[in-house]
């Protein structure tokens, strides 16, 4: 027992050893964290709302009323359709993808992993908006081009639909499934293949009877990954399926809350009806991940494959990757650029080329909020990963480095927040420190809670990658140097963590500054961060003062990405 | 039956700059003979297979088993290796996970071309499970075989579709020593029983020598020298081969002079005047090094009769078991000798070293 033998030694004297302060103040705040907001959201659920004039009462109203209405299972339909489809899309466009690159000779190489940062550098809300500049039935540039072309007034496409928010969600999200492919079809040990060749099979032979029933989990665990993340998209919901009254949970939820009065118990109702939905899909996708090991099969030194060479086919790969980079980086930048320049917006002419100005510029750096929001949307980033990483790295040492009974438990707590969408994560904490007087609520640490809880599974995953490396002897051979066990973690085991500490610390900024689903319910005035602003320009109708922002928000999250891919590099770290 | 012409490979590197592989390598394999390429990692031997197989395309150079050209850069050709109709065992094995015993077995009878009907397909797996031993485990999940369970099956998955050419990515390389010693005998065995014409890929000098009819030494690219495995142990074309086989010591030298029987010359090193032994010419003051094997130095307490004899002193010991390892000093230099264990000198005292001149081998170095 690593944590005994230590203490052991630090017990010699009469002293108090402030390892058991930082452990128990560590193993508390991840308890607090996991646990309270989820307890509060399901006893909030069997409650009426509470009101100066009559307390709350328990109820199952919240539930009838959710379940009682034809309109929840039209929701829970278009919940299921829209999470099935995006889904499937990212699916099928990562692993085209996963497959162009990593088994055959299409050119462009370099530029795939560029794809991997795309969703970190374009944030949902900017790329929705883009989206709706690009396909909007009236203003869509798309809609506006094809018509020129073929004369007609036919609207082509349409993004207020759901076959529209599938296409944005599944396309923004499709580089995810291009990365956990691309690990399955470099996780498969290419003589398997070959060795169905040798046996005289054809490539399609080779591909129904080999390659397929091989990936089968990896294909299952990264459906249900994409589908996870898709139930729990909030911005691609709100900006285009309410305004054509098309709602999925997420987007439910927030209407619940915004509605006066707010019916907190039916967002409530709603919101463990979505925690049940991620929960399954996690459950499910943690027992496929362990069942699969069956087919982590022994590996050799790994030849890797010889691309196959497409021939004249590779123009047509090239094509469609060309296509696709248009689709996710160009043209979303490109509209939001355009919009930018112009005083009011306008669809792109001569005439408008001629009126490009800085203005929205000029107005958004004097907007009212923009420099308190970009202040707080960087405090909350920084004191969030940071805080994150220093309390994962305890707890991971917990559930890595001893025997203590429990520290599965303690693991799976700390994992818990990733169930969370984060909308209902927002309303969990909103409805506790609503309740709990506290004097939190309407500041910014309120925010600080919601953020280090949602993207505290984050940290754990990096830490957990890390300390598993470190060996247990280094620290014995600290403890047997003299070193008490608070010397030891800081002088040992903190400075042998630093790649995962660092990559995950730049991971948890990145998302944090992103962070919108959570923050819409939680922000006050004064406490806005950057994302809130984008979604108050937009509902005030301000594009292109939007666009000025999105254009900077982006390129400084594109400075920090590199920034973080150097940091990466200089450590060796491979991930994010 | 296997005949490689000048094959050149070359792969690209992490900076995309052309590496070679295999540099004009020729050999024939005749019927039935096991031929093993032996060198270190990243000698080309692996890629030397592959190209046989049809999974790498060469460069250069052309390869035919039996009548058929495989592969031939002058004339265009490339077979793919699905149609090449050869046996492979990788050296991860390779084996289907998804699959039993029986189902990896008979998986290159079900792909094939020729269509076979669901009686002969059993009574043909069962035959080659039987031959490797595991017609017990058809059933099992393949993944439930131990990894020489493993290996055999591998081996049975090549040999089912009775292949002209077997080839083996260093099929043993994977299991632990005890198992890998057996096998050997296994695979001796089961290759001179069916005849098979093979070519065997290792960088295990021992399991070389075990197995081939005949062994090329491989390095950097290039065959360094091919020929059966006494004739490599003993007569080695230059220091590279006497290195790689076996352990040797190696001792710097001038040829003095040659001596009246063809082949013998007299030569000077550190230990002073020595009568070796060379396969080619050598004219006085060339520049050689000797290569003396561990078990051709004889040690004895008392003077022994005849040429290249030394004093020296014992001066390290390690006991094997079924033999010994000495360290012996003569003046500042130390010879490694292998010894009977019966000898019992103990570190420190006179010892007498004997070299029979045919087992200094004279090598350009």
């Amino acid at each position: 027992m690593a944590g005994e033998a230590a203490s052991g030694f630090a017990h010699a004297g009469p002293r108090f050893d402030p390892k058991w302060l930082i452990i128990v103040l560590c193993v508390a705040l991840t308890l607090y964290l996991g646990v309270v907001p989820l307890g509060f959201l399901l006893w909030q659920s069997f409650f009426t709302p509470q009101s100066a004039a009559k307390a709350a009462q328990f109820t199952f109203g919240n539930y009838a009323e959710a379940y009682g209405s034809a309109d929840t299972w039209i929701l829970f339909g278009n919940s299921l359709k829209f999470a099935t489809g995006a889904a499937a899309m990212s699916f099928a466009i990562g692993t085209l993808l996963a497959w162009m690159n990593e088994r055959t000779n299409t050119p462009f190489k370099g530029l795939f992993f560029a794809l991997s940062v795309i969703p970190l550098i374009i944030p949902g809300i900017l790329f929705t908006v883009a989206w709706i500049l690009l396909g909007s039935p009236k203003i869509g540039l798309i809609n506006l081009v094809l018509q020129r072309i073929f004369d007609t007034d036919a609207v082509f496409i349409n993004v207020y639909s759901l076959a529209g928010m599938i296409w944005v969600d599944g396309l923004h999200y499709s580089p995810v499934a291009f990365l956990l492919m691309t690990a399955a079809f470099r996780a498969m040990d290419p003589s398997l293949e070959e060795s169905a060749i040798m046996s005289g099979a054809s490539v399609l032979q080779v591909a129904a009877r080999v390659t397929l029933p091989l990936a089968a989990p990896a294909v299952f665990a990264t459906l249900l990954i994409l589908f996870v993340r898709a139930i729990e998209s909030f911005e691609v919901p709100a900006l285009l399926g309410l305004p054509v009254g098309l709602q999925v949970f997420t987007s439910a939820i927030y209407q619940a809350v915004h509605r006066y009065p707010s019916q907190i118990g039916l967002a409530s109702a709603y919101a463990v009806t979505l925690l049940a939905m991620t929960s399954v899909g996690v459950y499910l996708q943690s027992r496929l991940s362990s069942s699969g090991s069956k087919y982590a099969t022994m590996t050799g030194k790994g030849f890797r494959p010889r691309p196959i060479d497409l021939g004249r086919w590779r123009y047509l790969t090239t094509a469609i990757f060309l296509g696709y980079f248009l689709f996710i980086v160009v043209l979303p930048f490109l509209v939001l650029l355009w919009s930018s320049l112009q005083k009011f917006y306008a669809v792109p002419s001569m005439e408008a080329l001629s009126r490009l100005t800085l203005e929205p510029y000029r107005t958004i750096i004097s907007y009212p909020n923009i420099m308190r929001s970009v202040w707080n949307s960087l405090f909350l980033a920084i004191a969030s990963a940071t805080l994150i990483m220093l309390v994962t790295s305890v707890i991971c040492w917990i559930v890595v480095k001893t025997r203590l009974p429990g520290r599965w438990l303690l693991d799976n707590i700390a994992s818990l927040p990733m169930v969370f969408p984060g909308i209902v994560l927002g309303l969990a904490i909103m409805i506790l420190y609503l309740t709990l007087p506290l004097g939190i609520y309407g500041t910014i640490w309120i925010m600080l809670i919601a953020y280090v809880t949602r993207f505290m599974p984050y940290g754990l995953r990096y830490n957990t990658t890390s300390m598993l490396q470190i060996h247990k002897e280094l620290e014995e051979s600290a403890a047997m140097s003299g070193a008490s066990w608070t010397t030891t973690f800081w002088r040992i085991v903190l400075p042998l963590l630093k790649p995962g500490l660092v990559a995950g610390w730049i991971y948890i900024v990145i998302v944090s500054i992103r962070e919108l689903s959570s923050s819409i319910l939680l922000y006050s005035p004064g406490t806005e961060v950057l994302s809130v602003v984008i979604w108050e320009l937009w509902e005030n109708g301000q594009y292109v003062e939007l666009s000025a922002l999105g254009v900077m928000f982006i390129l400084g999250l594109f400075v920090l990405v590199l920034a973080a891919q150097w940091l990466g590099r200089r450590f060796g770290i491979r991930e994010l | 039956m296997l005949t490689v012409k000048g094959l050149c490979t070359d792969y690209l590197g992490e900076r995309g700059q052309a590496i070679r592989a295999a540099n004009n390598v020729s050999f024939d394999v005749p019927v039935g003979k096991l031929f093993t390429l032996l060198g270190p990692s990243g000698c080309g031997k692996t890629t030397t297979l592959r190209s046989i197989a049809g999974l790498e395309r060469p460069l250069l150079g052309e390869i035919s088993v039996g009548d058929d050209v495989v592969y031939s850069s002058a004339r265009g050709v490339f077979v793919p290796p699905n149609q090449r109709g050869l046996g492979m065992v990788f050296q991860s094995y390779a084996i289907w996970p998804h699959m039993t015993v029986f189902e990896n077995a008979a998986f290159p009878l079900r792909v094939g071309r020729k269509r076979l009907s669901r009686q002969k397909i059993d009574q043909r797996v069962m035959r080659v499970l039987q031959t490797v031993d595991l017609q017990e485990m058809a059933q099992r999940e393949a993944t439930k075989l131990s990894g020489g369970q493993q290996q055999r099956l591998a081996l049975a998955r090549a040999l089912v579709m009775e292949p002209r050419l077997l080839l083996l990515d260093e099929p043993l390389s994977n299991l632990d020593a005890k198992l890998r010693e057996r096998m050997r005998f296994e695979l001796k065995r089961l290759q001179r029983e069916l005849g098979i014409t093979t070519v065997y890929v290792t960088h295990d000098q021992s399991e070389a020598l075990a197995l081939s009819h005949s062994i090329a030494v491989m390095n950097k690219g290039r065959i360094e020298q091919i020929g059966p495995p006494r004739e490599i142990y003993e007569r080695p074309v230059n220091q590279f081969v006497a290195d790689f086989i076996g352990s040797t010591n190696f001792l710097d030298a001038t040829v003095s002079g040659a001596e009246s029987v063809a082949g013998f010359y007299r030569v000077r090193c550190e230990l002073g005047e020595v009568k070796a032994f060379a396969h080619e010419l050598l004219t006085a003051a060339d520049r050689i090094v000797l290569s003396v094997r561990p078990e051709d130095i004889q040690l004895s307490e008392s003077r022994p009769e005849g040429e290249n004899v030394w004093e020296g002193t014992v001066d390290q010991k390690v006991f094997l078991g079924e033999f010994a390892d000495w360290q012996v000093a003569i003046g500042e230099r130390r010879l490694q000798s292998r010894v009977h264990p019966s000898l019992r000198t103990k570190a420190g005292e006179r010892i007498y070293v004997s070299i029979d001149p045919e087992k200094c081998v004279a090598l350009k170095p």
